[in-house]
């Protein structure tokens, strides 16, 4: 199939993409990797009226550390991801997270702000951003709004971002001394979408966890950072302790039904993932097998 | 929906063209300019048989629009052919039978020379995982990755 | 194991020096294909070329009330709004049955629906314009009204009375039966020591070539001749239905059949909108194109398999399998597929079951029905992965119940090697079949000992990997038996057609056609090698009606044994017509002269006499020095088809190496083994590499490839990303390896190859499954193995 017709044009700042934004409103679509964007658009899943090409705007480029905050602008692909120093060092989960995005080709396209705009349930990114407890900076007409990540995602290809918002950057903590990282998703080939995926933040003192942020995703309508790692932090971690953390789990999923996994089955692969995240991490593969109830 | 002006290049040309904003480059290659080895088998960004080099990194040519090329440069399997840069890889495609209908074939070697530059001598795994990408249904794949592994062998051999 | 040719000068042809076969030669023409340079049918373009687009029903079952095409004819670029009433003053409806499938029954069907649509997807109007694009745009005015009909889904329903009938004038929801009952079963069950059964399920899954199918029709009116480019396995049987349907002579029709970007049986079929498009370009007078897009080729492209089988198998406490029982059923769609029907597969099914084994007791049931989705037919190694899951599983369950190896139970009941010529329970005849040479040969390419010790060490670990075997039978070189025999116009006969040119090169036209199998490599090696002239004089032409002869062309791995014996066979008389010029330029004999390495020599000291090329120029333009009353005949041509056996047997055996984790449910695939026997092997590589893209099809059945339909009628995964097809990060490394058992029927001695794979790798992959599941005492009968179904038989959920 080929793509409706739309009108388009290539923004040339981002003052210049909101005032379009501003012009067409719900009738535009922002179009920045277009990995997600043009297969929709292919298949007329959606016609959008007007384009609005980011692409090359080079202000939105860029990783920057400053100071305990690493800023990742929202054109930065999945490959600069890849290859980056600075995020190796300060978001490794961040860089573990996006070898699992697609393929190299999709990769050498697709850019952190486009995935996380696009707000896919399933996606690896958007978890990573509510694991990691990032800001997503959003401009529009009324000027700069900062949105942790955990309200940004509000459902399915839904978020917080206005028809008139451009996202421009996402802010993250560095990551400090002692801090771990797990990530781990199932999915029938390489490179689909996860049928269940993890990816966690800890702070690991002693053979305890300081703190633990567990971001699941494809396990609901958008990521889920769960409660259930509080019963995890500052504990000496027993397989009762995580038979106990993995029903909190349990209780807090509200996993959907699609072809690929039944709400039970999705219930049951995030509670391996939690197991397998925890014996991970604490190196214990005692716990490995432990909450399997 | 007026059609918008485009300039690239294209395999080393200079090309200029009045495109619709919403042809997209693959579309653009195999009907304007009649470079009809870049092959459309999905058109939704899954079977990866439209790969071309886009600014000297692979991307699929249906996912991109031809006004996103504006400027840009594109190489097509045409391109990569006549230019002799992956006349081993044929080569070695040829002797390992790494093909059978070919629909995928130019895409497969675009991804593999991806590879060999980035990762001169890969394991079988690592072949494995930078083709998760791209369908093949003929082959069963083992001959694309002997393929490869025979490429890189040569190339590392060869290397001063 | 090679078996020494009966008759040796029988196969000297073979073995003469240089000769090409059984070497592993690069296929000529590869570079195109590699450079970008191919031709397939989507590449071509043709001046005042115009584009359809098919507007698809959105219901399973529907009665079309009205359609209104006004507003889509008025938008930009479109030339015409087709409806089904008004195709069909050009083009007439058609019956998928065949005469020799007793009672199999169909409706007509019409290139697009005329007053109701069967199933979703269904053409209910074709929109031609200036392009695609443009067509697309007006497809989506064009209003149709429809009123809902209720759609049979469930096969397991279709049949109840309760259930309404898609096509009243048929009846019920039958389309065909078959009922088989050999030796004597019941008697056989009741000395069973142990009698397993077993219900297996199989998902709907379809072919997904890379390329869609994909036409171009040009009518040119002031030739009253239609040119068909179309990626097709079978020329001259789209030429026959094309004329037929159109009301044209057969001379009137040409096709035309260039690269092809994949077929594995799904471009060997008539579909609907192919014959719209044919008939669209004589309505508007132009060439029209049609291909489609990926969306469409889900929902239209046929599907197959979609069985549920139950299974039973007597064994006695030494290991004896008494008997085989089974009861297949199967869903269709709306109609029989076009020629070639779709109760083959289920025919096939019966035909199959237990076919490697030495039990004579055998009774099965087949009914196959309709129902409202996209029509089934045949798909590479069609009926075969069903009947040896069946098969295999029964003969594995048999095993575990009475604690005996699975490599044991093969080896006292396959059929013994030395027995034949013999029958299966079924009926079918077997030349001469190698399944104990295969087997033996497999465990020690597996190493079986050493890997059993592996799991048993690694399943203390709780690390669960399981090894399946899957012992199988190959249908391959039909003859008419298959359609002919049932009034359908599908040669089983194949022709090639082989000539000197002025230089001493060889022009060789075949009816066999090539969609990547090796068909041009394959027929330049036997060329080349009996006539004595090197593979780079050799050009080979095939998929052109008006330019090669006619045959079948290439399904059912039918293009080595029967296209490849017409080469060998024309191949000999056009050396025998040089060799008699040669012997008056030369004053010899033929007796005392050959052809090595492109010219003609003395056969007593091998020394050169005249080189091709200068006879060829002798006999072209100086025909007036050749001694009086000498007409060189430098062309010649030969055909060929199987008499004495209906089909030539082919035969393996297969291995599956795997770990499944058993929290996770899902399975890695570690290794695979092949070892089969298609007679005398041309070119190794060839047949390999068959046997490997059939084996990763065959593992794509096992755990990812299935249509998924809602309960009405909706194909809910009609996309790349949500239908999961095998990609590299999850395919196995396969070892393949052969025995050599030739047919007798043909000089050549050469089965088919292209099923083998498909054939039996699901059932070794499902017995591995299970062998790994052991210590949890559950298994799995139904494919895809998804995680979902792994998790479900391990109580995890």
């Amino acid at each position: 199939m080929k793509a409706s017709a739309f009108a388009y044009a290539r923004a040339t700042s981002v003052v210049n993409a909101l005032e379009l934004l501003a012009a067409y409103g719900d009738k535009a679509k922002v179009l920045s990797g277009g990995q997600s964007l043009m297969p929709a658009m292919n298949l007329r899943l959606i016609s959008p009226e007007f384009i609005v090409d980011i692409g090359e705007l080079a202000e939105l480029r860029g990783i920057v550390v400053k100071g305990d905050v690493l800023t990742v602008r929202a054109l930065t692909r999945h490959v600069d991801v890849l290859g980056s120093p600075e995020i190796a060092t300060h978001a490794p989960l961040l860089r573990d997270a996006t070898s699992h995005v697609a393929h190299p080709a999709i990769r050498n396209r697709g850019t952190l702000g486009g995935s996380l705009a696009h707000a896919d349930p399933a996606a690896e990114l958007p978890a990573c951003m509510v694991a990691l407890g990032a800001t997503v900076i959003v401009c529009g007409p009324q000027g700069e709004r900062r949105i942790p990540a955990q309200e940004f995602f509000t459902g399915i290809y839904e978020t917080a971002l206005s028809p008139q918002e451009l996202l421009v950057a996402v802010e993250l903590p560095v990551a400090q001394k002692d801090s771990a990282h797990f990530f781990h998703e199932f999915a029938r080939r390489q490179g689909d979408y996860a049928i269940v995926g993890l990816a966690a933040q800890a702070i690991i003192q002693g053979d305890q966890f300081a703190d633990l942020r567990l971001g699941f995703f494809a396990v609901g309508d958008r990521p889920l950072l769960a409660k259930a790692a509080e019963n995890l932090v500052n504990v000496a971690v027993t397989s009762e302790v995580l038979a106990s953390a993995s029903a909190a789990l349990s209780e807090e999923l509200d996993p959907q039904e699609d072809q690929q996994a039944t709400p039970a089955m999705r219930r049951h692969l995030a509670k391996v993932l939690l197991s397998r995240c925890v014996a991970t991490l604490l190196s214990r593969p005692d716990l490995r097998e432990g909450a399997r109830a | 929906m007026t059609p918008v002006p485009i300039s690239l290049e294209v395999n080393g040309e200079r090309v200029e063209a009045h495109v619709l904003p919403r042809l997209n480059l693959a579309d653009f290659l195999r009907e304007h300019l009649k470079l009809t080895g870049t092959h459309v088998g999905c058109e939704h960004g899954v079977c990866g048989a439209c790969t071309v080099r886009f600014n000297g990194e692979i991307a699929r040519s249906c996912l991109i629009l031809a006004v996103q090329a504006q400027e840009g440069s594109v190489e097509t399997i045409e391109g990569l052919s006549d230019s002799g840069e992956i006349a081993d890889l044929q080569a070695a495609f040829r002797d390992r039978n790494s093909l059978q209908c070919g629909f995928c074939t130019p895409a497969m070697l675009m991804v593999a020379q991806d590879l060999l530059k980035q990762t001169p001598v890969p394991d079988r795994e690592e072949i494995r995982e930078h083709l998760s990408g791209n369908y093949c249904r003929c082959t069963g794949y083992q001959a694309i990755v002997d393929a490869i592994e025979t490429t890189a062998r040569l190339r590392a051999e060869r290397a001063p | 194991m090679t078996r020494a040719p009966e008759n040796r000068d029988a196969f000297s042809v073979l073995d003469r020096p240089n000769s090409y076969i059984g070497k592993t030669v690069p296929r000529p023409n590869l570079d195109r294909l590699m450079q970008g340079r191919g031709q397939y049918v989507s590449d071509i373009e043709l001046p005042r070329m115009a584009h359809v687009v098919f507007l698809r029903s959105p219901h399973a079952h529907a009665r079309i009330t009205g359609i209104d095409g006004a507003a889509a004819k008025r938008m930009p670029g479109v030339i015409a709004v087709v409806t089904g009433q008004e195709i069909a003053a050009v083009i007439t409806p058609w019956v998928g049955v065949l005469s020799h499938l007793k009672g199999l029954k169909s409706a007509p069907q019409s290139a697009i629906a005329v007053d109701r649509v069967c199933w979703q997807g269904e053409a209910v109007a074709a929109i031609i314009a200036t392009s695609r694009a443009a067509a697309e745009d007006a497809a989506e005015h064009v209003a149709v009204a429809y009123e809902e009909l209720d759609a049979v889904t469930d096969m397991q329903t279709a049949l109840d009375p309760t259930t309404s009938v898609i096509h009243p004038a048929l009846g019920d929801n039958l389309a065909f039966e078959r009922n088989h009952d050999a030796g004597t079963v019941d008697a056989a069950f009741a000395a069973s020591d142990e009698v397993v059964e077993a219900e297996f399920i199989f998902g709907r899954h379809t072919g997904v070539t890379l390329e869609p199918r994909s036409v171009v029709a040009d009518w040119n009116a002031a030739e009253a001749r239609l040119t068909i480019y179309q990626g097709t396995q079978a020329p001259h049987m789209v030429q026959n239905i094309a004329a037929l349907h159109l009301g044209l002579q057969e001379s009137q029709v040409r096709v035309v059949c260039k690269d092809v970007g994949g077929s594995f049986g799904i471009k060997v079929h008539i579909y609907a909108d192919e014959m719209a498009t044919y008939a669209l370009s004589k309505l508007l007078r132009r060439p029209v194109k049609f291909v489609a897009d990926r969306v469409e080729s889900f929902n239209t492209d046929i599907h197959a398999r979609d069985h549920r089988c139950k299974g039973k198998i007597g064994v006695k406490r030494d290991g004896t399998i008494t008997a085989f029982e089974i009861d297949d059923l199967t869903g269709i769609g709306p109609y029989s597929m076009y020629p070639r029907t779709s109760a083959i597969e289920a025919n096939q099914v019966v035909n199959l079951v237990g076919g490697p084994y030495a039990t004579k007791n055998y009774r099965a049931r087949a009914r196959v029905v309709f129902q409202n989705k996209n029509v089934m037919c045949q798909y590479r190694a069609v009926g075969h992965p069903i009947a040896c899951s069946v098969t295999e599983s029964l003969v594995d369950l048999a095993a575990m119940k009475i604690g005996m190896d699975p490599v044991e139970i093969r080896r006292r009941n396959l059929i013994a090697d030395d027995a034949y010529p013999c029958a299966s329970p079924s009926g079918l005849r077997f030349e001469q079949l190698s399944h104990h040479a295969a087997l033996a040969k497999l465990i020690k390419m597996m190493d079986y000992d050493a890997l059993r010790a592996e799991q048993a060490t690694l399943r203390a670990r709780n690390i669960h990997r399981g090894i399946g075997i899957a012992s199988f039978i190959e249908v391959t070189n039909p003859s008419a038996a298959f359609y002919g025999v049932g009034g359908a116009k599908i040669s089983s006969q194949d022709g090639v057609a082989l000539r000197l040119d002025a230089q001493g090169a060889v022009v060789c036209q075949t009816s066999i056609t090539e969609q990547g199998q090796g068909s041009e490599s394959l027929t330049a090696q036997i060329v080349g090698s009996v006539l004595g002239v090197s593979m780079d004089r050799v050009r080979v032409i095939l998929g052109d009606t008006d330019n090669t002869p006619y045959g079948g062309g290439t399904w059912a791995s039918r293009g080595a044994g029967i296209g490849g014996e017409a080469a060998l066979q024309a191949t000999k008389v056009l050396r025998r017509n040089i060799l008699d010029v040669a012997a008056a330029i030369l004053q010899s004999t033929p007796g005392e002269l050959d052809i090595i390495n492109n010219s003609v020599v003395n056969v007593s000291d091998g020394a050169p006499r005249i080189e091709l090329s200068e006879l060829a120029r002798i006999v072209y333009f100086r025909p007036d020095t050749l001694p009086p009353g000498i007409q060189a005949e430098l062309m010649a041509t030969r055909h060929f088809v199987p008499r004495e056996y209906p089909f030539a047997f082919t035969n393996g055996v297969q291995a599956s190496w795997l770990e499944v984790d058993t929290d996770t449910g899902f399975v890695k695939l570690l290794k695979h083994w092949v070892v089969e026997d298609c007679g005398t092997i041309i070119n190794p590589q060839l047949v390999d590499e068959q046997i490997r893209g059939g084996v990763v099809q065959g593992l794509g059945a096992a755990l990812f490839e299935k249509c998924v339909y809602d309960e009405r009628g909706q194909l809910t995964n009609a996309n790349m990303a949500d239908y999961l097809v095998p990609m590299s990060g999850e395919m196995p490394d396969i070892d393949v390896g052969h025995v050599v058992s030739p047919t007798l029927e043909s000089e050549l001695g050469a089965k088919g190859a292209g099923e083998a794979g498909t054939a039996g790798a699901a059932a070794a992959v499902t017995n591995a499954v299970n062998d790994a599941l052991r210590p949890f005492r559950t298994i799995v009968t139904e494919i895809p193995l998804t995680p979902q179904i792994i998790l479900t038989a391990l109580g995890r959920i």
